[in-house]
């Protein structure tokens, strides 16, 4: 298990190279370069002032030497300082917002394993049924569905028509005079929809992989054998099947964060939560340079760390794997 | 071609995507009003025989915006596809065809760019680039390319161990040859598919970035832009948010049930 860990973190260093590369290249895309920004609309720059400041950031030097240079700083998690008026160093910001981020990320997928697995089984063991049409056709629509609009619908019935939950921001005014528990109640109003919001697309991803799995563990002989030899058909759909059909769960939820991750910027701007995806379009609005380098680097490293548990937890629970490797 | 035309699924797809096209093609005769005509008198009006999907905040007609929308939709997902499977089809066939480094890099860089959130990165090159309806199009076709890669990588390397294939091989016929007349033309049903179903995934993209103010720039409609207005007047016009969203989501059906029902007609195997 250590020597597989060992493998997979050495594996994880070409890859990361792979992304700052992009990054980089990403930066460089743009037309002219940052220094044109600040001094464009400048009267007082004259040509010596422009190569002082260009000299001065390291863009009087060859692309490679910036690349090695902005990889240096990256290593010693060193963005940079946001061009925003606050002008703080981009990792406090970063770091400040990504617990809010990870928190409904985690709690969505929660969401989404607890509904779909269910759904997933309930369609497969009862294939054809009313309700596999309808889990059907409730896939069909979720993959369709763009979520800003789902937010949309749901700001407008539960928050304007009915008034039940808050539309936006991640706790009420009044939050510091409530009681510990009223703080949390006042927190998990403010969560519902975002978390709904953030989790049907997957939901419904997820329920179909789960539908489709079942059936093919279903199918196999040991399934059969189980029913033959008499045990009843709970034991045989949850002690045989659903362990079998769960196992590549573990690596959809892993191929899933990047989505979540990339779909917090949609929900939290709606939903006006102040998190990693509010931040970065507030940066990208705002040509925050620095802020949207840090945001898209992190962004790719956290992924790259799903996939390593992801990775890790399939190996723990399937020993298959770890032998083959 | 008769399994397709008998598949219920593909048929509703394609009549949906039919409709699309003559609304986008006949925009200017279909829509009730032009797009862009501003009409002080009926600010915010809700649903109406003579405005069936309301007016907007300058008593624009919601449903002839929505019609004309429907261009910006079909083009940016057409144009960002026919890239992306561009990329992926050339990249997806080096890479079957001839394994070794060249595979191994390629399918390093298919890794890489999986590990950004899509979002994020062409978010994040838009900023740099700045919006515009081209630079979107473009933007999603280079950051969606990895699926159709790997598939054609796939099928490349099946189809490449066929005898047919490797009659070819003996016969001298050159790699070109064998790529695009030998191959090629086996693997295009499954990047049919995923083209179909890419295009679905274009139109949710950039009615994203429209929504976000980072696509379609208004008074341009397009059916994200739309749903931008609805979402600042979300207390008092429900009919700003229902009617585009309620396009975006046909749209996206339409493509998918194409997709699928072209898979399940070609594809027997994938039958359950």
């Amino acid at each position: 298990m250590i020597l597989y860990l060992f493998k997979r973190i050495l594996l994880m260093i070409p890859v990361l190279l792979g992304i700052t590369i992009i990054s980089f290249s990403v930066m460089k895309m743009a037309p002219g370069d940052p220094i044109s920004l600040m001094t464009d609309l400048n009267p007082n720059m004259n040509e010596e002032a422009i190569k002082r400041i260009r000299a001065h950031y390291g863009l009087d030097q060859p692309w490679h030497i910036q690349y090695l240079k902005w990889l240096k700083n990256m290593m010693a998690l060193d963005f940079g300082r946001s061009f925003a008026s606050d002008n703080r160093p981009v990792v406090d910001k970063i770091l400040e917002r990504i617990p809010i981020t990870l928190l409904i990320n985690v709690l969505s997928m929660i969401f989404i394993l607890s509904a779909a697995i269910p759904i997933g089984v309930i369609s497969a063991v009862k294939q054809d049924s009313w309700f596999d049409r309808g889990a059907s056709l409730f896939v069909f629509i979720g993959f369709a569905v763009p979520t800003f609009w789902l937010a949309l619908l749901m700001m407008i019935l539960f928050g304007v028509k009915l008034d039940w939950l808050p539309i936006s921001g991640f706790r009420s005014l009044n939050y510091t005079s409530l009681t510990p528990l009223g703080q949390i109640v006042d927190v998990a109003k403010h969560l519902v929809m975002p978390i709904f919001v953030s989790a049907f697309g997957g939901l419904a991803g997820m329920s179909r992989y789960m539908r489709s799995n079942m059936l093919e563990v279903i199918r196999q002989d040991y399934i059969t054998t189980a029913r033959a030899k008499g045990l009843t058909e709970r034991v045989v759909i949850f002690r045989h099947a659903l362990r079998n059909a769960l196992l590549p769960v573990i690596t959809i939820l892993g191929l899933s964060v990047p989505g979540l991750i990339g779909g917090s910027v949609i929900f939290e701007t709606i939903f006006a939560i102040p998190g990693m995806g509010q931040l970065f379009y507030q940066s990208v609005m705002m040509r925050d340079y620095p802020t949207i380098m840090g945001i898209l680097v992190i962004g790719a490293v956290l992924t790259l760390l799903g996939n390593l548990l992801a990775d890790l937890l399939y190996s723990w629970a399937d020993p298959r794997i770890r032998v083959t490797n | 071609m008769t399994r397709l035309s008998k598949n219920k699924m593909a048929m509703s797809g394609l009549f949906i995507v039919l409709i699309l096209f003559s609304t986008s093609l006949f925009a200017n005769h279909l829509a009730p009003y032009p797009p862009s005509e501003i009409d002080t008198t009926r600010i915010l009006a809700p649903p109406s025989l003579e405005h069936p999907m309301g007016t907007d905040i300058l008593g624009r007609d919601v449903l002839s915006r929505v019609i004309f929308g429907s261009g910006v939709s079909l083009s940016v997902g057409f144009v960002a596809v026919g890239i992306s499977t561009l990329i992926g089809v050339v990249l997806g066939a080096i890479s079957g065809y001839y394994s070794g480094l060249a595979d191994r890099i390629i399918m390093r860089f298919v890794d890489v760019m999986l590990c950004f959130p899509s979002f994020f990165l062409i978010l994040a090159v838009i900023a740099f680039v700045g919006p515009s309806i081209w630079n979107i199009m473009v933007v999603i076709g280079v950051t969606s390319w990895m699926g159709v890669t790997r598939l054609v990588r796939a099928e490349f390397l099946s189809i490449r161990e066929r005898d047919f294939v490797q009659a070819a091989i003996a016969q001298g016929a050159s790699d070109f040859r064998i790529i695009f007349l030998h191959i090629l033309p086996n693997a295009m049903a499954p990047i049919l598919v995923a083209a179909t179903l890419g295009v679905a995934s274009a139109v949710l993209v950039e009615s994203g970035l429209s929504f976000l103010g980072i696509g379609v720039q208004p008074p341009d409609p397009s059916w994200g832009n739309m749903l931008t207005e609805g979402k600042d007047n979300i207390e008092i016009a429900w009919w700003l948010s229902l009617f585009p969203g309620l396009a975006i989501l046909i749209t996206v059906m339409g493509y998918n049930m194409l997709g699928e029902g072209i898979r399940d007609s070609f594809d027997p195997r994938l039958r359950r």
